[in-house]
């Protein structure tokens, strides 16, 4: 049971800043995942929450103490490593003992503990094997029963499905999950998959260039983005921007892109005064491009070729032409539209995103 | 076919290696079991005529040759015993640390490595002199290791570098220190480069002869490759002895080699990390 603060921590290699201003709190019992592109500073976050690398600025609490001079084995956290790092010269069991046997606890507790964790991953049948003898998603559980054992205070997580391939991927996912709900424990999680970040988290950290971007519940980042990088990032198909200039004709609003007028209600960009006649960004999402006639806003609707389809099933991806070089993506229940063909759309209003070009903030 | 005749020459190639290195190490054999007139015979037969172990029974009654046995297990076993320890424990600062002098340090390791090590019995037996060590077990022992640690550190060196970092790293989030990490993760992931460090220790203080020399005064503190060369000497040099005495002293070595194989096979951090 714990909570993690991070107060203004900052990272630096020498020149390299690598996290600037890290201030984040996360609650006793939340999964919290930390997600960004590679290299943005995620695993090195994790690692001075852990222990292994150094603070340059700032401070770190773990429940109230601090941990900024504390050594790893004194922290009370478990570590799921990216590439496992099982002990390849003791069996499966004595991986899981190893941290309780240095806590010298006694015999049956350690066996209980064990057998306890291989039941909840179905590791029982593999007790006397060796790392080199399991599977990538056997060492897995393994790694994960290694921290299970501990009953840490927090469960640090770096990645540690990307080594799996996509199906196991998904089983291990929802593996998760269930051992979060019987657990209940804090857990850290880092990745650079929004998929996985939007499905585990209870609270979820964008972060990128080693800034954090935004923190929220993964409906809040998805519907509120507060900024370009957070509305790009969240999501599939990627979100459609459009770049053009407010303009207001009679009581109307529009956004003037080359030959297009797309219609903004007032309720959606409410800030609109300041920024007739100034250039913004709208963003809308795939899912908002309303191609249905009985749900379109038929009064401003636009028109688009469709460019391209992709089927996915049940699904579909229409790339709608607005421009000799401009695309939108829409996805719909299977239309089978042929490719050429002239459709109307419209905006789902509700959902509309709407930022400054010069900061990339949502000004909606 | 031409796997077979691929065979054919491995095998041939194999048979040739095995007599080249074999051949000497039967003449003398064949030396050592020859009556004493017929020493200096130009026989090539393997088992000479009149066959006897005299020379071997003479070896152990009339020299201190099972002292010289005895100083030199001793020896060689204090040698590898401390020079692996030290090497292992400096190799991993040289492999993990990150300190002022690291890659200088290394270096002037290797350096120490190219020079003659006939240049260094004068040095070696002045400090030893001062260390009032002359003629003493510890005296051999402090050169022994001494001179051979930068190449096993650089052996160990190389091999720590091959083990993931995040061993240690999982070691210590599990509640170890440093040292534990050590010694409960990458000592045991390291046999097969701690064997080779042992046994290029082993097999150097076993066979070294100059600093002996130079070190040890007394007989009955020599070691056997002093022992041997006081048989060839004065006014005879007692070839059936000598060679009887070369016979016996290859058993510790044979059976250090045989028994530590098993511990060089490698690939034992296969399969700790990624799929
Ligand atoms: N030991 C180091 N020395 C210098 N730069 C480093 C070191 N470790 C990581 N970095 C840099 O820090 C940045 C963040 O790395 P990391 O935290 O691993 O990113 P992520 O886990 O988000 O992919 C990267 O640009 C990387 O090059
Ligand atoms: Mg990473």
């Amino acid at each position: 049971m714990a909570e993690v603060k991070f107060i203004n921590v900052t990272k630096s290699y020498g020149e390299n800043v690598i996290l600037k201003n890290i201030n984040l709190e996360i609650k006793d019992g939340e999964f919290a995942v930390i997600v960004g592109p590679s290299g943005c500073g995620k695993t090195t976050l994790l690692r001075m929450l852990a222990g292994l690398e150094e603070i340059t600025g700032g401070e770190i609490y773990i429940n109230s103490t601090k941990v900024n001079d504390l050594p790893p084995s004194k922290r009370e956290i478990a570590m799921v490593f990216q590439d496992y790092a099982l002990y390849p010269h003791m069996t499966v069991k004595e991986n899981m003992s190893f941290a309780l046997k240095l806590k010298k606890l006694d015999k049956n507790e350690i066996e209980k503990r064990v057998t306890e964790a291989a039941n909840i991953l179905q590791l029982n049948h593999l007790l006397n094997r060796m790392p080199k003898q399991l599977s990538g998603g056997q060492r897995q559980r393994v790694a994960i029963g290694r921290a299970i054992v501990r009953h840490p205070k927090v469960f640090l997580f770096d990645e540690p499905l990307s080594n799996l391939d996509a199906k196991l991927r998904e089983e291990m996912r929802i593996e998760l999950l269930k051992l979060y709900q019987k657990l209940s424990t804090t857990m850290i999680y880092v990745t650079h998959d929004q998929i996985e970040a939007m499905t585990l988290a209870s609270k979820i950290i964008i972060m990128n260039k080693g800034v954090i971007q935004q923190i929220g519940t993964p409906i809040e980042v998805y519907s509120k983005p507060q900024n370009i990088f957070v509305a790009s990032f969240i999501g599939t198909p990627t979100m459609n921007f459009i770049k053009g200039k407010i303009i207001a004709e009679g009581d109307k609003i529009y956004l003037e892109f080359e030959k297009n007028k797309f219609f903004i209600p007032a309720f959606s960009f409410t800030d609109y005064q300041n920024y007739i006649n100034k250039e913004v960004i709208i963003g809308i999402r795939p899912d908002d491009i309303i191609l249905d006639e009985s749900k379109m806003d038929k009064e401003n609707a636009n028109k688009a070729k469709v460019d391209v389809v992709e089927l996915l099933g049940a699904r579909e991806n229409i790339y709608l032409k607005i421009s000799e070089t401009k695309n939108i993506c829409a996805t719909t229940n299977s239309l089978k539209i042929p490719p050429q063909t002239e459709i109307k759309f419209s905006f789902n209003y509700l959902n509309l995103h709407i930022f400054d070009p010069e900061t990339e903030k949502r000004i909606n | 076919m031409k796997t077979k005749v691929k065979y054919f020459f491995i095998h041939l190639f194999i048979v040739m290696a095995v007599i080249i290195t074999t051949y000497p190490l039967l003449r003398i054999f064949s030396v050592s079991i020859r009556p004493g007139d017929r020493i200096i015979s130009t026989d090539l037969s393997l088992i000479p005529d009149g066959a006897t172990f005299i020379s071997y029974i003479k070896l152990f009654k009339e020299t201190f040759f099972i002292k010289w046995i005895f100083n030199s297990l001793l020896i060689t076993f204090a040698t590898s015993f401390i020079g692996v320890t030290l090497a292992s424990t400096a190799a991993y600062a040289f492999s993990r640390y990150n300190f002022t002098g690291k890659k200088w340090g290394l270096s002037a390791l290797l350096l120490t490595q190219m020079i003659p090590a006939g240049m260094l019995i004068l040095p070696l037996y002045l400090m030893i002199m001062k260390l009032n060590l002359i003629n003493t077990y510890l005296g051999m022992v402090i050169a022994y290791s001494v001179s051979s640690l930068p190449f096993s550190i650089w052996i160990l060196k190389g091999y720590y570098d091959t083990i993931p970092k995040s061993l240690e790293e999982a070691a210590m989030v599990d509640g170890a220190n440093e040292i534990t990490a050590f010694y409960k993760v990458i000592l045991p992931l390291s046999t097969p480069a701690l064997s080779i460090a042992f046994l290029f220790n082993f097999t150097m203080a076993w066979n070294e002869y100059l600093v002996a020399r130079v070190v040890l005064y007394h007989p009955q503190n020599y070691t056997w490759t002093l022992g041997l060369f006081e048989l060839q000497g004065q006014f005879i040099t007692q070839w059936g002895m000598f060679a009887a005495g070369s016979i016996l002293i290859t058993i510790p070595v044979l059976l250090i080699f045989l028994y530590s194989s098993k511990w060089l096979i490698s690939g034992l951090t296969l399969g700790s990390v990624k799929g």
